[in-house]
């Protein structure tokens, strides 16, 4: 037989090629450009090598928002991964509740991000809202999360464990639905207690639903913006400011084209860096 | 080890049966002998997992008692009934090593290090899995995983019995003849209570000392694989084990003869008379292996037409026709066969009588 050498079949590849040019490395390109430049006005540019970079990694505000982005991030993993694995196990498994409480659970994911932001404000008020009021009135506890920083704090977190966890939730039950009953009744054979089915059947097989939670509520965590900017605008002070409100401060606000161009570039690339040390770290867990 | 008593046990997988037909598995009454083989027998879908998870406890019974040792352990979880048993598909724990699966059973009933190690190596060594016993146990292949699945099963030397439903489904033919001689000798060697559940005849009949057959929901017979063989208890067995299955002929009754198709077929003494007191729909049943072809004719013999001839090795299945009936006769491969016209002889103590499908003792 011979072979026919060419190289036609690159030709199927170019749209896709011409797709992520226009969705992904066209607009990059773009922050690549502002980044390395000194923007006046129309026309009036500068080229200034790495200084912004220089500029923005040396900001101490900027340091500031992000060891708070990690730890607020840190903390969304901490509680709403176990949480969301506990609620799914204790989810039914057959009859007409399952569709109702996984109904119920799908809520939060349904409601537009600013609108869950308002719907807190008014949720944890102190005067009106019936959290806010709960607290103060009943449980005579000082809360106000529009003046405390730590109550704002406390308030930005539980509205994320609130909305987001349905999701780890969504995932884990399929996941666990996806067991073989054979398993459970091998364990049941074997003696294991509830404990050993969870660590050595359970766990296991969520490993990889548990890797796309993960991801996502790392990623989306990363880069929370619509609720914290509804509910405390970043404050008291700056105190929930986090990266993404950060970035657009200084881009929109500030109109600072060009630090905000290198700073997204960083943003983008400690993203990545997360994601894949998860990745890596999740799948090779169990190798 | 110990002795399993069913007490009128039925199950229906939905409340309140009224009728037959609601039963998965149907009021029986059975004693399984302290450390016998028994196999279930029957076609898929006949009840004979249900009555495997009833014994083992993952399924309570909607009726009757189940007992081991004379005590009743029908309301006891699966954990406390001390029994094992081997599903169809291997089910492995992903994380662990091999000889971590092994001893998991044991480990979760807090046995010392020692016995462990002791009772792992013991089963590893039997099933030829000392080479990965330290090896993942999620990158074997599936032969592999079932083995292990086996002995996990095997692996706890004070079970009351070993339940092993379809175990050999999933492995190679070669390794499947084995395994099945493995666990023969381990039954000799250890006197386990073993329950096989299967649907291959060739299996049960090879491994079981005793073997249920089992057809929707019913037992319809108990009995030694010799006992199948000569004397299946209803038509279904007749037709179920034995390759190719017993002939049946739908027939009439004429003093101490059966007659079919103007035939007149004797039959042993007293049968006749005893069919007649059941009544009901007569058939006579021969299995290929007991009937004789001759080329001439002799006592007693029917005049028959060759139909088939398949030569199957060592021997051939001849398919004769009597009458409106086809049957099939069972002749050593050296015979020689006239090209059409055959004589058939019966021999009275191997034809069988049923009535309703049922056999006249």
């Amino acid at each position: 037989m011979n072979k026919i050498q060419n190289n036609k079949a690159w030709l199927l590849v170019i749209p896709v090629f011409v797709i992520v040019a226009f969705s992904a490395i066209i607009p990059l390109m773009t922050v690549v450009n502002y980044s390395v430049q000194d923007i006046f006005g129309p026309g009036q540019r500068v080229f200034i090598g790495t200084e912004w970079f220089k500029e923005v990694l040396l900001d101490e505000r900027l340091h500031d928002a992000l060891w708070r982005q990690l730890l607020f991030s840190a903390l969304v993993l901490l509680i709403e991964i176990p949480l969301g694995i506990l609620i799914a196990l204790a989810l039914p498994t057959r009859g007409w509740s399952v569709s109702l409480f996984l109904i119920i659970l799908a809520l939060p994911l349904l409601i537009p991000w600013n609108v869950i932001g308002f719907i807190w404000i008014v949720f944890a008020r102190p005067d009106i809202g019936l959290a806010g009021k709960t607290i103060n009135d009943l449980l005579s506890i000082d809360y106000n999360f529009t003046s405390n920083a730590f109550d704002a704090w406390i308030t930005v977190l539980i509205m994320d464990v609130w909305h987001w966890t349905p999701l780890v939730v969504l995932l884990c039950y399929a996941g666990l639905r996806a067991i073989p009953d054979a398993y459970y009744q091998a364990a049941s054979i074997d003696g294991a207690s509830k404990w050993a089915v969870f660590r050595y059947i359970q766990l296991p097989k969520m490993r990889e639903v548990l890797t796309i939670a993960v991801l996502l509520r790392f990623m989306d965590s990363f880069l929370i913006y619509a609720e914290p900017f509804v509910l405390t605008g970043g404050g008291p002070g700056n105190s929930t400011t986090f990266l993404s409100q950060f970035l657009t401060k200084m881009a929109i606000g500030q109109f600072d084209l060009g630090p905000a161009a290198a700073f997204s570039l960083i943003y983008f690339l400690i993203v990545l860096l997360f994601s894949w040390l998860f990745y890596t770290a999740i799948t090779h867990i169990s190798q | 080890m110990a002795r399993i008593d069913l007490q009128k046990i039925a199950h229906a997988y939905r409340p309140h049966p009224s009728k037959p037909a609601d039963y998965a598995l149907k009021p029986m009454d059975h004693v399984w002998e302290d450390g016998g083989a028994y196999a279930l027998l029957g076609p898929s879908g006949c009840g004979k997992s249900t009555l495997l998870n009833v014994i083992s406890g993952l399924l309570r019974p909607s009726e009757g008692r189940v007992l081991f040792d004379r005590r009743d352990v029908t309301d006891l979880p699966t954990k406390e009934r001390n029994i094992a048993q081997v599903f169809q598909f291997p089910v492995i724990y992903d994380t662990m090593t091999v000889f971590e699966n092994l001893a998991f059973p044991l480990r979760n009933r807090g046995f010392g290090r020692e016995q462990v190690s002791a009772r792992v190596n013991e089963v590893a060594e039997m099933l030829e899995l000392t080479p990965v016993l330290h090896k993942r146990a999620q990158n074997l292949t599936a032969d592999a995983k079932q083995t292990i699945s086996l002995g996990r099963g095997l692996v706890r030397s004070d079970v009351t019995a070993i339940l092993f439903d379809e175990p050999l489904t999933v492995i190679d033919p070669h390794l499947k003849w084995l395994l099945r001689r493995k666990l023969k000798q381990i039954h000799e060697q250890y006197k386990l209570t073993l329950v096989y559940v299967t649907h291959d005849q060739n299996e049960a009949l090879t491994f079981a000392d005793k073997v249920v057959v089992m057809n929707d929901g019913e037992v319809l017979q108990l009995g030694t694989p010799q006992e199948l063989f000569e004397r299946p208890a209803h038509t279904f067995i007749g037709h179920f084990i034995g390759s190719p299955g017993m002939n049946f002929l739908a027939c009439e009754l004429d003093g101490a003869h059966a007659v079919t198709s103007g035939e007149r077929i004797a039959l042993l003494p007293g049968l006749a008379e005893r069919a007649r007191q059941r009544g009901g729909r007569m058939e006579i049943g021969v299995r290929p292996e007991f009937l004789r072809l001759r080329n001439e004719a002799g006592d007693g013999t029917l005049a028959v037409k060759i139909a088939s001839v398949r030569d199957l090795g060592n021997f051939k299945i001849v398919g004769v026709r009597l009458g409106e009936h086809l049957l099939n006769v069972k002749v050593a491969e050296d015979q020689d066969l006239p090209a059409e016209q055959a004589h058939l002889g019966f021999t009275a103590e191997m034809t069988r009588l049923y009535a309703n499908g049922v056999l006249v003792g």
